[in-house]
């Protein structure tokens, strides 16, 4: 029992693919599938690079086996933008400085994006904790805050504007 | 840096995951939120020959409450515990104590009683359920015994649960009264383990005397030491100085820190005086605060 036949849907696409059960989710995105947004750094759970959005939650996937995933879905960087068109949290990362090197920064913005929908209004403090969870070591993090803030702030103009 | 091999299995039942582990017996190993297994498996500190997934057992996935008690099944995400209005409502301990572990990403994952049957003696929930007091359910395919949280922890990363069971649900009794709960860790950075630790519930009667209280320090002994001498000083006096003096001079008594790379014996052992004192106190306060009997 150790090759197994798994059928993942991710962005929206199935994959049907063969993985031996010590294949890390993380690996199989970018190796077996060819999705190389997802990055990988420490693989054991600390940099935050490889974040992705399982069922509806982003969580680290160097810290779960592919065939752990059978049959549910899943969202990666390369899952936000439509039809080209960036998310609003990709335009304000560029507009603020938000990335440098890049490495850091797909598992940052599906950890905010997941965050934001379930926090809308979270404080300064509350941004920095959940980016503890995530390593920069080029740009610093000024610009990721600001660029979160932006982003917090442009939802909440297109709410009020919506109650009008 | 990847696992060595193993085989997986998926059990949709409790009753199938049993019959799994009876048959992997010392080979095998469950796996559930994998915070903690995953990284000591990629690092190849840890090569289990089969790994049993019971993150399907939605039957273990629950947090409900009575009068008397509330119970956590084992699967529980330590993120819904830290959203769960219930637990914010009764054991507010608990909502304390679970932003502390790891990160919001690790928390989406990781689970209740994952972190328990890991044991590390620095982490949050089981050093709050000892503060707590509580009744841990352990399967097997002969029985389901019922375990007290004192007796759970025998010592590093290891409990009382043989390779044969699992864990399956937490019962926790709902304090009432005047009531009073605080939770502090030092680490270095947000997320990191803990270097110390310290727990506490306590209530206190009509007259803010102690009527009872579980005090717990993390990090300084092999498992999350719970001070019983602590209550049988404090009980029926009012908080002083002097009083948490003597509280801080047990807790100098009974510990045994070590040193490692991140912190030597001796600044845990202040520290953990320091949070001792700071654990109580706030506690206390906010025992202090609570006026009218909860019910």
């Amino acid at each position: 029992m150790s090759v197994h036949e798994i059928e993942v849907t991710i962005n929206g696409t199935k994959y049907r693919e063969q993985v031996e059960s010590r294949m890390l989710l993380s690996d199989f995105l970018r190796e077996t599938c060819g999705l190389t947004g997802t990055h990988v750094g420490c693989e054991h759970g600390v940099c935050g690079a490889c974040t992705i959005n399982l069922n509806g939650s982003a969580v680290r996937s160097c810290l779960i086996f592919a065939v752990q995933v059978d049959g549910q879905s899943i969202t990666t960087v390369e899952g936000l933008a439509k039809d080209g068109e960036l998310t609003p949290l990709q335009k304000n990362f560029i507009e603020c400085h938000g990335l440098q090197c890049g490495f850091c920064t797909p598992g940052i913005l599906m950890s905010t994006t997941d965050y934001l929908q379930k926090n809308p209004n979270p404080t300064v403090q509350e941004i920095k904790e959940m980016l503890s969870g995530h390593l920069c070591r080029c740009t610093g993090y000024g610009g990721i805050i600001e660029a979160i803030q932006k982003t917090i702030e442009e939802n909440s103009k297109e709410l009020e504007h919506e109650r009008r | 840096m990847k696992p060595g091999k193993f085989d997986y299995y998926c059990p949709k039942s409790v009753e199938e995951a049993l019959t799994l582990l009876e048959e992997a017996g010392f080979d095998g190993k469950i796996i559930a939120g994998g915070q903690s297994l995953v990284p000591i498996m990629n690092m190849r500190l840890s090569a289990p020959e089969c790994l049993i997934d019971i993150n399907r057992l939605d039957e273990l996935q629950f947090i409900e409450h009575d009068d008397s008690k509330m119970k956590i099944g084992a699967l529980t995400r330590q993120a819904e515990v830290e959203r769960s209005d219930v637990i914010q409502k009764h054991l507010g301990l608990l909502s304390e104590a679970v932003p502390n572990i790891g990160h919001v990403q690790t928390r989406n994952r990781g689970t209740f009683g994952g972190s328990l049957v890991h044991a590390d003696p620095t982490a949050e929930i089981p050093l709050s359920l000892m503060a707590l007091g509580g009744t841990l359910y352990i399967a097997s395919k002969e029985e389901v015994r019922e375990v007290n949280v004192e007796d759970f922890f025998v010592t590093y990363l290891t409990t009382d649960i043989m390779p044969n069971e699992m864990l399956t649900e937490i019962h926790i009794p709902v304090p009432k009264g005047r009531i009073g709960f605080s939770f502090n860790e030092i680490s270095r950075r947000h997320g990191d383990f803990a270097l110390v630790a310290a727990a506490c519930q306590l209530s206190i009667d009509s007259q803010d005397r102690i009527s009872n209280i579980r005090l717990v320090v993390g990090g300084v002994e092999p498992v999350p030491l719970l001070v019983e001498e602590a209550n049988e000083i404090m009980q029926g006096e009012t908080l002083t100085d002097s009083l948490l003096n003597k509280v801080t001079d047990i807790v100098d008594e009974k510990i045994e820190p070590e040193s490692d790379l991140h912190a030597t014996a001796e600044y845990r052992r202040h520290m953990a005086k320091n949070l001792v004192v700071r654990t109580i106190q706030s506690a206390y306060e906010r025992a202090r605060g609570e006026n009218d009997e909860r019910t």
